[in-house]
């Protein structure tokens, strides 16, 4: 009886598609992905793109239009002569310089509220989907959070404490997490039925266990889609904040506040918007795409449906 | 005889992109006259329903197309009609019963609508006569109360009355051609018992041809006039239902009808070991009223269920659905917990104990489960599923991953194979790594809950084959849950019957199946589909099959 015997042959290649490969070959993914690249990179490059202190005031230089040129003064006292690539401000800040600062308040708040409200969200979420006392309570406390809109909460938070990135994270993280719970609990109870999960339960796998190697890694395709839409939505959130004043303080040059502080002055000097505004649609749209993109190919159910 | 209803001369369908082979089916030649039951019969895979959609003209328009060859329904050809003519033809002419007839309903749908959509959609009925069509079709395929029924959504309907509904959409306008796709597969063995008896009566009335397309060789020989076997994509035999099943000419139809479990229980000698597992006076209900709910609605699942299983012996748990069976398994395994009544492994009560004391017990009892497409995690490699319950127990990774090794050798497989992943793998050999899963444990108790329903029979005879040996090599006792009373018959040393989660017969295989005592067991007999058949041809075949 020692003779091995197969009823059809072992497939002889694994037959799983190379993930790897296929996420290149999507081009909302290459484009998306570029785009917030470049992005990325201006933000962490800033100071040696060709930019000045973002926060210098220039009486001198007062609403420049675009290419115009301008006299500097240095930290030393010596006047350079600049040319304004995106023009300047009412107050005769160099707007390209603020646009290229700006990206990093945006990216900062994008990434770091999706990065906490899906680790919060998938903690939550698995609590509330394997343990069915928790289940409840936590489902309706999240509803709770669902009925607090992102804005009111922020407007809240910054009279409260003082305004500040941090704060503004957080008012933007909390209305998030209800989404990411839902979602990872909806994984979770059904991921929890399937035959494997109950199979490692009657080989005695402990339950931190089992939720590591069983029930998590189906929710992270899903998480990381949700993610990117997450952090594309809290950039045009937190612009939002900032253009009506109350998000990150007004020193900081975000996309937001320089648009707010361009608005009076729009008819007569528009590039004090149409600069941030296009940087604000190319991330966002890019993120969203980038997303898209990812949900294609690491959930091709989704890609079906459509 | 005339000229047939269907005609399938040489049909060969492409499958688009890589698949395993070029087409699906190839070389086809069928036909089916009128007043005739024609039977596909095949494993998985063997083409059999994308035979059956490509007459209709519903293959998956970008993953098949027909190639070559002709099909002519009443002589009318179906290859070169356009959509529109194939649409005008179904319904009428040509009709398909699908196999589970809760998803080929629109649960938000009356039913009786549903069978007039089809009156709407070809006659120009008005709705009053409609409706009393509809009601005649629904007194034709014995509904009871029609004009009651005629306005229930298909939920309220139990599986039997649904599939009555489809036959009844199906044959509504009297088509020449009935294809019918497992239509009794998804049903309980009483359900399809009458099911078949309705097909049958219901081709005779209007001398409709059918296609009948099953797996079960026991269905075939209740219903065919002449039968079809395919593998792989092709004919491999056809010929006169009698004939074929008693004289096949070809050594696939032998495998085939040599896999088919006799009915007759093998003579077995009773087991005298330890009693490992004793459940005494076991309840599982669903539900609870309380202050808030005091009309909730409770179902009794499991009651008052007491049986023992001794070592080495097999105890079969034999009824239909929604019996109870499985949900006395889970209760044994402590993967649901039982609402009252004690379940005694090795004198040990566990059934109310906590799961951190039980944990250290769960090596005892091992589960294998019906789906081996969903019971192995897809993004973990067999090994690692192998090795995963020792490891839990403290055995070293490494000697955990030579007994993986041995294991598979004991279920022949590969040893090799261990590095590979669960979708490299067939049912059938992924049924075996899960048997070897369970062995890793070295379990007293093996828990089987229908663990071949899901495989093809060749490969249904392999599995259970190995579940024998490995129950006589390690001495286990077995708790082998299934609605197949053929495999029961097998396998089984002792069978419990149930229905409506209570026991209503237990005693030794041979003397339930020579005499059974309660009527509900003797329903259950005499609904078995080819009851009084044995499919056994000759020695021969069998030898090729692995032991």
């Amino acid at each position: 009886m020692a003779d091995v015997i197969l009823d059809t042959p072992i497939a002889a290649a694994p037959v799983k598609p190379n993930a790897a490969r296929n996420l290149v070959r999507n081009p909302g993914i290459v484009f998306g992905g570029a785009v917030i690249a470049i992005v990325v990179l201006m933000g962490l490059l800033a100071p040696w793109l060709g930019t000045i202190d973002p926060t210098a005031i220039n009486p001198i230089a007062r609403n420049k239009v675009p290419g115009a040129e301008f006299f500097q003064r240095t930290d030393t006292g010596e006047r350079i002569k600049m040319i304004a690539l995106f023009g300047t401000d009412g107050l005769g800040r160099d707007v390209y310089s603020r646009v290229v600062y700006g990206a990093r308040v945006s990216l900062l708040v994008g990434v770091s509220v999706a990065l906490i409200s899906v680790a919060c969200g998938l903690f939550i979420g698995v609590l509330a989907g394997f343990f069915r006392i928790f289940d409840a309570i936590i489902m309706r406390i999240m509803d709770g959070l669902m009925a607090i809109p992102a804005i009111l909460l922020a407007i809240a938070m910054v009279s409260l404490f003082r305004s500040s990135v941090l704060t503004v994270i957080i008012a933007i993280t909390v209305p998030q997490i209800p989404g990411v719970v839902r979602l990872v609990r909806s994984i979770v109870l059904s991921v929890r039925e399937e035959p494997y999960v109950e199979a490692a339960v009657t080989l005695g796998t402990s339950t931190p266990k089992l939720l590591w190697r069983h029930v998590l890694p189906n929710t992270f395709a899903p998480i990381i889609v949700q993610g990117t839409f997450i952090c594309a939505s809290a950039i045009l959130i937190e612009a939002i904040l900032s253009f009506l004043g109350i998000g990150v303080p007004p020193e900081v040059p975000t996309w937001g506040n320089i648009m707010a502080e361009g608005r009076q002055v729009f008819s007569l000097f528009p590039h004090n918007i149409i600069y941030p505004g296009v940087f604000l649609a190319m991330t966002i749209l890019s993120v969203n795409v980038l997303g898209d993109g990812l949900r294609d190919t690491l959930d091709p159910k989704m890609a079906k449906r459509v | 005889m005339a000229e047939p209803v269907l005609e399938i001369a040489n049909l060969a369908v492409a499958i688009k992109g890589s698949g395993d082979r070029p087409h699906a089916v190839r070389g086809i030649n069928l036909t089916v006259g009128a007043n005739e039951i024609v039977c596909v019969v095949g494993e998985s895979g063997s083409g059999k329903s994308v035979t059956a959609q490509a007459v209709m003209g519903l293959l998956p328009k970008n993953a098949m197309e027909v190639e070559t060859g002709s099909m002519r329904l009443q002589g009318e050809e179906l290859t070169a009609k356009s959509d529109a003519d194939l649409r005008a033809l179904r319904g009428t002419r040509m009709a398909m019963v699908f196999q589970e007839p809760m998803t080929a309903l629109n649960p938000v749908e009356r039913v009786g609508d549903q069978i007039g959509e089809v009156l709407e959609v070809h006659t120009d009925l008005d709705p009053a006569a409609r409706r009393e069509r509809v009601l005649e079709m629904m007194r034709a395929v014995h509904l009871p109360d029609p004009e009651q029924m005629i306005d229930a959504y298909p939920h309220q309907l139990s599986g039997g009355q649904r599939q009555r509904i489809m036959i009844a959409a199906a044959l509504v306008l009297d088509p020449a051609l009935l294809i019918a796709d497992e239509p009794t597969t998804a049903l309980d063995v009483t359900t399809q018992a009458q099911i078949l008896k309705l097909v049958k009566e219901m081709q005779g009335r209007k001398k409709t041809g059918v296609l009948f397309i099953t797996h079960d060789f026991g269905v075939v020989s209740e219903i065919a006039d002449r039968v079809v076997v395919m593998q792989m994509g092709r004919i491999v035999e056809q010929g006169p239902c009698e004939e074929v099943l008693r004289n096949p000419r070809e050594d696939y139809t032998r495998m085939l009808l040599a896999a088919v479990p006799s009915m007759t229980p093998p003579r077995r000698s009773p087991v005298s070991g330890p009693i490992v597992l004793q459940t005494d006076k076991l309840f599982k209900t669903y539900g609870k009223r309380s202050l808030f709910q005091p009309k909730a609605r409770i179902v009794h699942a499991v009651s008052d269920v007491s049986l023992t299983v001794r070592r080495g012996e097999t105890l079969g748990i034999v009824g239909e659905s929604g019996s109870g069976k499985s949900t006395v398994a889970r209760c044994v395994a402590r993967l649901v917990e039982a609402t009252s009544g004690a379940i005694r492994i090795d004198d040990v009560d566990i059934a109310s104990m906590k799961e951190a004391k039980f944990r250290p017990m769960r090596r005892r009892v091992q589960f294998i489960f019906q789906d081996p497409y969903r019971s192995l995690n897809p993004r973990r490699t067999v090994g690692e599923a192998i090795i995963e319950g020792p490891m839990n127990f403290g055995l070293p990774r490494k000697e955990a991953l030579q007994r993986a090794r041995d294991l598979m050798a004991v279920v022949h497989l590969s040893p090799d194979a261990i590095d590979r992943y669960p979708h490299q793998f067939s049912g059938g050999q992924r049924q075996r790594i899960c048997i070897a899963r369970a062995l890793a444990m070295e379990p007293e108790l093996l828990i089987g809950d229908e663990p071949v329903s899901a495989l093809d029979v060749s490969v249904q005879d392999q599995v259970l084959k190995l579940l024998d040996e490995v129950r006589r090599k390690f001495d286990l006792a077995v708790l082998f849950i299934t609605h197949d009373l053929r495999v029961a018959a097998q396998v089984c040393d002792r069978i419990a019957v149930m229905q409506r989660g209570v026991i209503v017969e237990q005693g030794t295989t041979s003397e339930v199946f020579a005499a059974p005592r309660h009527e509900y067991t003797r329903a259950l007999f005499d609904a078995a589909p080819g009851r009084n058949r044995e499919f056994f041809v000759d020695k021969a075949p069998e030898a090729a099959l692995p032991h």
